[in-house]
């Protein structure tokens, strides 16, 4: 006689990698199902990691912006006084300002009594919102701007009637190229484009303008000997104090008509505006990834009502609760974590291809990337549970009574 | 003594609670030995179904004793239960209970899969005893693309290749025609030829009568017995 074993010694296991195989058989054999319940937690995720994305991204190029500019630029302009002020500097105005110690370098515009125009037959009121401004050599290298073709003025095109074009005004006035000799009609004459700029950081004001030297305004056209804007770098961690001196220093008569602003501050508030947007995006990703996260346990749900035979097949051959249990919370992790890598990968891909259109760096939050699949796996894990747990609790006979 | 039966139920009650509860098994006695084949027949709700779920251990009786190879199933634990059906019954149901996105392989593995043997082992097996029940040729079809006398063949294999005490086959043709009723069946009794104990529920007579012992239910209590009929103890 042969003695079986005695069955106490008999468990029933299920081997973890049979766990992931039994867990994968659903979504495997049900695609289209797999797909649409991984969507939603995709596209939360994707959303989530393309807001981090894009945002450290444009954070980035707006610092480097910033600090392109540079922090210590002051922008000092006359304002129309309440007491009646002509709303303009003193002539010495800007030569009071340079000498200031704690000031760099200052330099200033003057506005030019003369409209710019394609040609002589453009009606005179057509100025396409562009002004002509005169500026000394130094303008250039105080605001950080640069050349887009041809050359900044020089010793002799600051004398004679020659003009830079903004990069809006070169626009609008539909110069692409400066390859050929071209001309502006500014005043009564013709006048020649000797250079064309790249935007300036932020004035675009200047954008719009065409520039020529002081000495040129003065013996061509009418311009105003008074300063309209100066601008000054000063030394750093002098920002505060040359504040408060320069108003007096420009208009020692009308100091209150004097403002002194920080053009970078507008570029630290924009970081900040776009802080509060992301904060509202990632809002949005969030309630994206819980949706899904409810759609997943909605199908898994469906799942165990759907394949209550299976639920009860699986347990005549030999499966626990815990088995049923493990099936259908790997299940719904595996659908999430399909969702959370489709997911990742549209975000980062999205950054990618954002980022580059703008021309800015590239950074791809890998924080982000990885908590957001970690998140995924989370959500479904626990929108998995409840339907988990009913399937274990299913009876084995009752199950199989389809 | 001879080797403990494959199956023993003694005086096994089952009741379902309700006003009044209802007593589906009603002091129940059956012996199945090794190598067995014996029919259970009776009219739906005379408590056949409620005896294959006691018997398969998916249910648990009210009072009385099932015993599998000799041993008390009540002293085991939920765990252990499972580890009996997963190493020592075989299930065959009328539905097939096969898995559609799997092909005729993996279902069949499926009946190894909780005793924590390995994937290739599983398919080696599951490959053989689909060759026993003459599917050599479909090992990867899946089972939607079959007939449904192939698809019982599929189950009865992923009830056989665990090699278990017995095998429990609920109304096995219920779902077939008559062709394919008479190739399950005929399967059936070359299994049993090759020694495998089986026990088929059934209410169909005509299949009953073919079998060499048939075990009539009724109204939750064993009617008649056949094997007790001829030589009683």
């Amino acid at each position: 006689m042969t003695a079986a074993p005695p069955l106490r010694a008999l468990g029933s296991r299920l081997r973890p990698s049979d766990v992931l195989r039994v867990g994968a058989s659903g979504p495997r054999a049900r695609k289209m199902r797999t797909a649409l319940s991984a969507l939603g937690v995709s596209i939360g995720i994707a959303a989530m990691v393309g807001v981090l994305g894009l945002s450290e991204s444009s954070k980035s190029a707006l610092l480097d912006e910033i600090s392109a500019l540079g922090t210590n630029l002051l922008t000092v302009e006359s304002g129309v006084g309440i007491g009646g002020g002509d709303g303009a500097f003193p002539e010495e105005a800007l030569a009071a300002i340079n000498r200031i110690e704690t000031v760099e370098v200052a330099t200033a515009i003057h506005d030019v009594d003369a409209s710019i125009l394609k040609t002589e037959f453009v009606p005179t009121g057509q100025t396409r919102g562009l002004n002509v401004v005169a500026a000394s050599r130094s303008l250039l290298e105080t605001l950080n701007g640069s050349i887009a073709e041809g050359s900044w003025l020089n010793d002799a095109t600051s004398t004679y009637p020659a003009v830079v074009l903004g990069s809006v005004a070169a626009e609008r006035l539909g110069i692409s190229t400066l390859t050929q000799p071209t001309y502006v009609y500014i005043g009564e004459q013709y006048v020649e484009v000797v250079g064309t700029l790249e935007e300036f950081p932020l004035s675009a004001d200047l954008d719009r303008s065409a520039i020529m030297g002081q000495p040129a305004a003065e013996a061509f056209f009418e311009s105003n000997p008074a300063p309209a804007t100066i601008f000054a770098r000063v030394e750093n961690g002098t920002i505060d104090s040359n504040r408060e001196l320069i108003p007096a220093t420009a208009d020692p008569e009308n100091p209150e008509e004097v403002t002194v602003s920080r053009p970078s501050d507008a570029l630290e508030a924009q970081a900040a505006a776009d802080d509060a947007l992301t904060t509202l995006f990632l809002g949005l990703g969030a309630v994206a990834l819980l949706v899904g996260g409810i759609g997943i346990a909605n199908v898994m749900v469906i799942a165990v009502i759907e394949r209550r035979g299976e639920i009860g097949l699986r347990r005549a051959l030999g499966a626990t609760r815990a088995h049923i249990r493990r099936q259908f919370l790997t299940e719904a992790v595996i659908l999430s974590a399909l969702g959370g890598a489709v997911g990742v990968a549209l975000g980062i891909g999205a950054t990618y291809l954002y980022s580059s259109l703008q021309g800015w760096r590239v950074i791809i939050p890998s924080t982000a990337a990885a908590g957001g699949f970690l998140a995924a796996l989370f959500i479904g894990a626990a929108a998995g549970l409840y339907p988990a747990m009913r399937a274990a609790r299913l009876a084995p006979t009752e199950a199989l009574r389809a | 003594m001879s080797r403990a039966a494959a199956l023993e139920m003694r005086n096994v009650v089952k009741e379902y609670p309700g006003f009044p509860p209802v007593r589906a098994l009603d002091d129940v006695s059956v012996r199945i030995d090794h190598g067995e084949l014996i029919a259970v027949v009776g009219p739906s709700g005379s408590g056949k179904s409620t005896l294959l779920n006691v018997m398969g251990t998916l249910d648990r009786p009210t009072r009385g004793v099932v015993s599998i190879d000799g041993n008390d199933t009540a002293t085991l634990s939920d765990r252990q239960v499972a580890g009996v059906r997963a190493r020592r019954i075989g299930f065959v149901f009328q539905q097939f209970f096969l898995l559609d996105g799997m092909s005729a392989i993996d279902n069949v593995a499926n009946g190894l899969i909780y005793q924590g043997v390995g994937l290739k082992e599983r398919r080696e097996r599951s490959a053989e005893t689909l060759k026993r029940v003459g599917l050599g040729h479909r090992l990867t079809h899946p089972p939607s693309h079959m007939s449904g006398g192939e698809r019982q063949r599929v189950a009865v294999a992923r009830a056989l290749v665990h090699e278990p005490a017995f095998v429990l086959a609920d109304e096995p043709t219920g779902n077939l025609d008559s062709k394919s009723t008479g190739a399950v069946m005929d399967l059936i009794a070359g299994l049993h030829e090759e020694g495998t104990t089986i026990a088929v529920i059934t209410h169909d007579t005509k299949i009953a009568t073919s079998l060499p012992r048939q075990v009539t239910v009724f109204d939750g209590l064993i009617e008649s017995d056949s094997a007790l009929q001829s030589s009683p103890t």
